[in-house]
């Protein structure tokens, strides 16, 4: 119990911010038309590609005889990237459709 | 000032995830909200590249990082831009595994820098590690794990490489599993920091076995679901990141996906009229035992329709309404489709599609297609809205849909999909149902809809099937 309080106390900014975007993110999928669900998932699914930010730090800093740090970090930096340039560029490709059909 | 300019690069990429996310659900802004977020990412990436500090040092390994991202960004590109538009489920599928991975694998090796610190020959774990910066890790390293091995079993099966498999009192199994996972985080926290190591990778291995136990019984009519709830998965592994390097954009980022995909995945169930438990728990489609012991199968007779009267049924009628579904997708007959409905309008016939929010392999999968193809907007009606019209509808055109349209749900409280809103085409006058054979759909149980007086069935693949109307049309 104590540690909780603790850990809550010494991350007050990330427990606001996590308690927020729970209501925030239910907030913006709570209107979304179903024909957008799809395309809306793959969104999202870009958008968690942030963590990509974390592979590049863990390889950014990892140091030259450190090999596990390197290989994994190599291959987090790969897989985080294929994420987010994975998931945009479909979502992209999705969205295009409808665009094209809108003007006709 | 460097730090300064990067925390202000966060600032801002956090906002365009929540604008690109906002503007992803109102179709006039979708495209541009998703262009608005990736932007954001590429300022948050480069941002971190050139501007992150850690414990007033630079980043290095440029050449690594720069050939890393090289690589993901050609497979990436070349991968969804090759796709055909009817394997887009398992693609998302597979990308959030990518994620869920990338999550795993940051705090592996962060668990490997505490380790390293710690001194082997005297201290428990709970000593080296602060239990916060424990928990960031272990928990982005399971929720990260589970959602990599369970979306490849998603990518797998939406794909047809991997079957359902169900073995009996494999929810025990599973919940076994789930409970010695976290008995065994609890426990490496609290060991000698010399065993440390090999209890965390057991870790890591329990977690992948329990993504593959997790989505394995769970049939393919339920992909949807588990997809989007891997989705929000991945997005609290990321989230996990964001605690462990007190990073903003990548909290905000993570639990807004992590928020937003539960309560798509909620409202996905609830279009199934099942609860989110039901589904994880439920064995649907996976047990064909159920649908044997459901006892009283359809009877009657089936009558078949030839291609030259199907067309003629539909070329002399008033309004035609058709019911997409998988057999659409995979034959790839969008553009087919759509070349119909046109051929119909030509010679009077009103036209229109019914989308159930299920059909298909994801919720929008066949707005999406048929948006590929061209069809207008306000062409697609909605269940509530398709059910109103079906009574005055002369002709009902059901292209590979199955559970979608089967009144079990209405009528058998015997059936597993007893209770899921389904589109109520025997109302109208008459039913042509394309299949390509007799077998049951996802769900695995039979469809009383064939057997109804109303309905003819047009067997064969749906894009031969309507380019051969095509043709009985057009020479009419």
């Amino acid at each position: 119990m104590h540690t909780v309080i603790d850990f809550i106390h010494a991350n007050e900014q990330e427990v606001y911010i996590v308690i927020l975007m729970i209501f925030l993110g239910i907030e913006i999928i709570g209107r979304v038309p179903s024909v957008l669900h799809t395309p809306l998932m793959s969104g999202a699914n870009a958008i968690h590609g942030v963590v990509i930010i974390g592979a590049i730090i863990v390889m950014g800093k990892a140091e030259s005889g450190n090999t596990v740090a390197l290989v994994l970090g190599f291959l987090a930096v790969v897989l985080g990237t294929l994420n987010v340039v994975g998931g945009f560029v479909v979502t992209d490709r999705m969205l295009e459709m409808f665009k094209k059909k809108k003007k006709n | 000032m460097g730090v300064s300019i990067l925390s202000i690069f966060y600032l801002f990429a956090a906002v365009t995830y929540i604008l690109g996310l906002k503007m992803l659900s109102k179709p006039s802004t979708a495209r541009a909200g998703n262009l608005i977020a990736a932007g954001g990412m590429i300022i948050a990436i480069f941002g971190t590249i050139f501007l992150y500090e850690d414990h007033g040092k630079k980043l290095g390994n440029y050449g690594w990082i720069f050939s890393a991202i090289a690589i993901g960004i050609v497979i990436g590109t070349v991968t969804a831009k090759k796709i055909k538009m009817t394997a887009m489920p398992e693609l998302v599928s597979f990308f959030n595994g990518m994620g869920g991975a990338c999550a795993s694998l940051i705090s592996i090796v962060e668990f490997d820098y505490l380790v390293r610190a710690g001194n082997p020959a005297e201290t428990y774990f709970s000593d080296v590690a602060h239990p916060g910066h424990y928990l960031a890790i272990i928990a982005g390293t399971i929720i990260g794990s589970v959602s990599f091995a369970g979306s490849m079993i998603a990518w797998g099966k939406l794909n047809g490489s991997i079957k359902d498999i169900v073995f009996k009192g494999q929810h025990l199994v599973n919940m076994v599993v789930l409970l010695l996972l976290l008995g065994l985080s609890i426990y490496t926290y609290h060991s000698p920091t010399a065993q440390v190591r090999i209890l965390f990778y057991s870790t890591v291995a329990l977690a992948l076995i329990y993504g593959v136990f997790f989505v394995m019984p769970i049939g393919g009519a339920d992909m949807p679901v588990v997809i989007s709830l891997l989705n929000s998965f991945t997005g609290v592994a990321a989230a996990c990141g964001g605690f462990l390097y007190n990073n903003k954009a990548m909290l905000t980022g993570g639990i807004l996906v992590g928020a937003a995909g539960t309560l798509l995945t909620v409202l996905m169930c609830q279009a199934m009229n099942r609860s989110l438990v039901n589904v994880l728990i439920g064995n649907f489609g996976g047990g064909q035992s159920k649908a044997v012991a459901g006892g009283k199968g359809p009877q009657g007779s089936v009558k078949e329709i030839s291609v030259s009267d199907a067309a003629m049924v539909m070329g002399y009628s008033k309004k035609v309404m058709i019911v997409p579904g998988y057999g659409l997708a995979v034959a790839q007959a969008q553009h087919t489709c759509h070349d119909l409905e046109k051929a119909l309008d030509e010679r009077g016939v009103e036209v229109k599609y019914a989308i159930h929010p299920v059909a298909g392999r994801m919720p929008g999968h066949m707005n999406v297609l048929l948006a590929e193809a061209d069809v207008s907007y306000d062409k697609l009606l909605e269940m509530d809205q398709a059910n109103q019209e079906f009574k005055d509808t002369d002709v009902v055109l059901v292209l590979g849909a199955n559970d979608v349209v089967n009144p079990a749900a209405k009528n058998d409280p015997s059936s597993p999909i007893y209770g899921m809103p389904v589109l109520e085409v025997e109302q109208a006058k008459t039913v042509i149902v394309n299949k390509r054979s007799m077998k049951p759909g996802y769900a695995g149980i039979e469809n009383e809809l064939f057997f109804h007086p109303k309905t003819s069935m047009l067997f064969g693949d749906a894009k031969k099937v309507l380019q051969e109307l095509l043709q009985e049309l057009k020479n009419a």
